[in-house]
């Protein structure tokens, strides 16, 4: 970049007197690719005072996490590295330091904790040997005060019995125990500085409230200035005291989160916001549900066995999905809301056939079978769109014949029809004809996902079931494919099965809402029910913890402990416990 | 992760695009290429017939003739060009590295894919058998088949493909057990697909850089399992020339003729090395792990 942009831009005022540990400067990364040098993030500048929250918000490919990277001296070399400007800390600037002074800041002053605690464990070390590890390569002192150093990182993270979690390995936690040690590994030295990047997003959402309470508390009775990267602006709006939010690497807006979340300036930002589903009181439902079922579902029940030992028997059974009973009506849209492992989507596998399952599934009155030529018939009636929609294309097809294939599969239609099909599919989910002869990767996300939901069209499903279909998906693309499925099910009078762990997405689209908890439906009802007056404890919970993008909302109640989770794995022989129901009226069922 | 999300300007280059960056890669080709070129060739780069025993190609003494003038090479024990037969014995090694390579991918891909697909009780027994032959020293069953069948250039090529196809079988195997795991198989299964048009449409088609990598791969290995053979005598027999077996002939003249052990030795290397440099680049060209990797 030129002399002439750096002079340009003037340092941000610090807002308050709070001395300042970190500051960027006019900071640029690129990468080199065989297409040349691409900028990735472009003249960056921030401050980060002593004890200040401060948010980097955006979507993927705002350069966020580049940015984090860039701090802790880790951009992936050679490919990628900083071009220009300066990251000043301790009076010296981190991108010309020598890797081997880098190295004695990072995890002594600068600490990071990444997205996925279990790839930042080393799974083969015990818990406590990772963190005397960590302590012992900064601190030179003995094992033994090396564990008690260890021992109080553990118990300031707050898990159980600390004692015994040194001795485990990082597979005995949970993930939520996982990200805890993983956190009590970044402060055990008391950095000056915390870089937590997307720290709770693989984390369900009462987990998630735990871990966000903690970062909290840590940061106000450390003093540690956190810098959280978050593509979540719940997150943000409980978590920051300033917030920038960046796209396509550049900074958009800077500002206080009340004065952000209140009177957003840049068109962005606005947008940002408007696009974040609110939880509220639920929908009311105007779907006919004294008709016949499109899909009704009698006890489905789905077990795995877990063999093990010499003989390889089966020593312990999954209980993925235990006895549930529910019914989707024409043109309803019905959600499963649940958190990770609660069996949600073994339901969808159950109903397209990928797994085996016994109990009775019934498509409009008439059992469905699962022989060969039955079960060709059935993907017809119903289709699926997965959450990852790179994943559940073909990356070696063009996108047109991907589309086209189901028709192919089913014999319908001449090769020409079948092009015009897909022509007008395209057009439908709001794609250019011009782009059935490229390939998946060559679209964004938010644009793949309609590729696979046209290719879920091609058939005329009576239900389309989607599984987490837009949970991987940048908030402001979600919106744009949510109201996208919604014009398809006025057009074409289909049903959904709606699958996902977000609350306020499922409060906004549902007609119909099941909570399912350790394979069971704890609640099910319209969404104006559940969400309006939710009586069994485990749905209050799922909708307290989640994140509320309102800076002046009070923060709820506390978290407890972090404790071992209630799983579905049980010794051969024995069964979970059905649950029983009672009516609270009008089809609202709560498990009692 | 953020690095994919930026707009890329211009397609990504082609696989042959990248090949070509790659010095070590052309250089293995050119190697192939005169091999293959002198194989073909052969009648018009020299003069002499492969099992011509020329009068003259014998000192007064009855000893062959050192590299010269008259004989670029030399000549072996009973007088032929050496030369002419090195060029010949290619034919030999390339056809049996060709042939015997590409029933060994076959069987080796059928088996593999077989097993990492449908899993379960057949893939268990396909795999145990794979196993099996992995654990059996591999010169040892070819010796005993060499020594069954009457050895000739096709039943070598044969032996070699039964022995050879174990390592691709493993491979694949394993390739496709995830790929099977993967999520738009699922999604063509609910899209009702048939298992052939799952194998043949989906997975077949990301199999394909293994096994270019492997066939480029196993040509070596079964170029140098055919000059053992011949060396010990199982493998293709005189007066056909190949690699193997002019070593073989002429090992015990290897003090006083050296060229005789050297020059068919330096064949085998050369060739075996080119397949090498050749299937290494395309490993690193195809596969999109190693892709960005110096």
């Amino acid at each position: 970049m030129s002399v002439h942009d750096k002079t340009a831009s003037v340092a941000p005022v610090a807002a308050d007197d709070r001395p300042t540990v970190l500051s960027v400067r006019n900071l640029d990364i690129s990468v080199r690719t065989e297409a040349g040098i691409l900028p990735l993030v472009q003249n960056l500048s921030f401050d980060l005072q002593r004890g200040e929250t401060l948010a980097i918000a955006g979507e993927s490919g705002s350069g966020k996490s580049l940015t984090s990277l860039a701090i802790m001296g880790l951009l992936p070399p050679p490919a990628v590295h900083v071009a220009s400007g300066e990251i000043l800390f301790d009076g010296e600037d981190l991108t010309k330091l020598p890797e081997t002074r880098l190295q004695r800041l990072r995890g002594d002053r600068i600490a990071m904790i990444f997205q996925e605690p279990m790839t930042a464990l080393n799974p083969v070390m015990r818990i406590g040997d990772q963190l005397t590890e960590a302590i012992r390569a900064h601190e030179p002192m003995s094992a033994r005060a090396a564990r008690v150093r260890a021992l109080n990182a553990l118990q300031a993270v707050r898990l159980t019995e600390p004692e015994r979690r040194l001795k485990q390995y990082p597979h005995e936690l949970s993930g939520g125990m996982r990200q805890r040690v993983v956190i009590a590994i970044a402060i055990a030295l008391r950095p000056d500085v915390m870089i937590a990047d997307e720290p709770t997003t693989a984390l369900d959402v009462t987990v998630q409230r735990e871990v966000l309470d903690l970062l909290r508390d840590l940061a106000t009775d450390m003093g540690m200035a956190l810098i959280l990267i978050t593509h979540d602006m719940g997150v943000v709006a409980e978590m920051a005291d300033r917030v920038l939010v960046m796209q396509k690497g550049q900074l958009v807006e800077q500002a206080p989160v009340h004065a952000l979340f209140s009177t957003p300036q840049m068109p962005y930002t606005q947008q940002l916001l408007s696009s974040v589903p609110r939880m509220g009181k639920g929908r009311d439902s105007t779907v006919d549900t004294s008709a016949c079922p499109l899909v009704s579902i009698r006890d489905l029940r789905v077990t795995y066995d877990l063999r093990g030992g010499i003989l390889d028997r089966v020593q312990a059974r999954v209980h993925a999905v235990e006895k549930i009973n529910f019914d989707i009506f024409v043109g309803e849209t019905f959600a499963v809301v649940g958190e990770s492992g609660c069996g949600k989507s073994t339901v969808a596998r159950a109903l397209t056939g990928l797994v085996p399952h016994q109990g009775v599934i019934e498509l409009e009155g008439k059992l469905m079978l699962r022989d060969r030529v039955s079960q060709k018939a059935n993907t017809r009636a119903m289709q699926m769109v997965f959450q990852d929609p790179m994943a559940a294309l073909n990356g070696r097809m063009t996108v047109g014949d991907l589309v086209r294939e189901p028709l192919v599969i089913h014999a319908i239609g001449t090769a020409q029809s079948r092009a015009d099909r897909a022509a007008e599919l395209f057009e439908r989910v709001g794609l250019g004809t011009d782009a059935l002869d490229r390939y998946p990767h060559e679209f964004s996300g938010g644009q793949r996902q309609r590729i696979c939901i046209a290719r879920a069209l091609a058939l005329n499903p009576k239900l389309i079931i989607a599984d987490e279909s837009v949970s991987a998906l940048d908030v402001s693309v979600q919106a744009t494919v949510l109201d996208l499925l919604q014009e398809l099910k006025a057009e074409f009078g289909m049903s959904y099965l709606f699958i996902s762990h977000d609350m306020a997405v499922v409060e906004n689209f549902a007609d119909r809402v099941a909570v399912m908890y350790l394979g069971q439906i704890v609640e099910i009802g319209s969404s104006a029910q559940v969400f309006g007056n939710p009586q069994h404890q485990y749905t209050r919970r799922l909708i307290a913890a989640a994140p509320y993008p309102d800076p002046s909302r009070p923060i709820p109640p506390r978290g407890k402990l972090a404790t071992e989770l209630k799983s579905p794995v049980l010794p051969v022989g024995q069964s979970p416990e059905i649950l029983r129901y009672q009516s609270i009226g009008e089809g609202h069922l709560v498990a009692v | 992760m953020t690095v994919v999300e930026t707009n890329i300007v211009s397609l990504p280059p082609t696989a042959w695009q990248r090949l070509k960056k790659r010095k070590l890669a052309l250089f293995g080709m050119a190697l192939i290429f005169a091999t293959l070129s002198g194989a073909i060739f052969a009648p018009y780069l020299t003069p002499y017939e492969p099992n011509n025993q020329m009068f003259d190609g014998l000192t007064l003494q009855g000893a062959p003739m050192a590299p010269g003038a008259q004989f670029a090479l030399g000549t072996d024990l009973l007088g032929r060009d050496l030369l002419t037969r090195i060029l010949y014995g290619a034919r030999t090694s390339l056809i049996i590295g060709l042939v015997a390579n590409g029933v060994a991918l076959i069987i080796g891909t059928f088996v593999g894919v077989t097993a990492g697909y449908f899993g379960g009780i057949l893939g268990s027994v396909l795999m145990r058998f794979t196993d099996l032959m992995m654990a059996f020293p591999a010169l040892l069953l070819a010796i005993c088949l060499a020594a069954i069948f009457q050895p000739s250039l096709w039943i070598v090529a044969m032996v070699i493909a039964t022995v050879n196809w174990v390592q691709t079988a493993r491979v694949l195997y394993a390739e496709t057990a995830s790929l099977s795991q993967r999520e738009f198989i699922a999604a063509e299964r609910t899209l009702g697909a048939g298992n052939m048009r799952i194998l043949f449409r989906h997975i077949l088609p990301h199999l394909t850089p293994t096994i270019i990598v492997w066939g480029t791969l196993g040509i070596s290995t079964t170029v140098l399992l055919e000059a053992t053979l011949s060396f010990l005598g199982v493998g293709v027999q005189p007066p056909t020339p190949s690699w193997g077996n002019i070593i073989f002939e002429n090992q015990t003249y290897f003090q006083a003729a050296p060229w005789l052990v050297f020059f068919p030795g330096l064949a085998i290397v050369t060739l075996a090395l080119a397949f090498n440099l050749v299937g290494d680049a395309l490993r690193d060209v195809l596969d999109p792990t190693q892709r960005g990797r110096a």
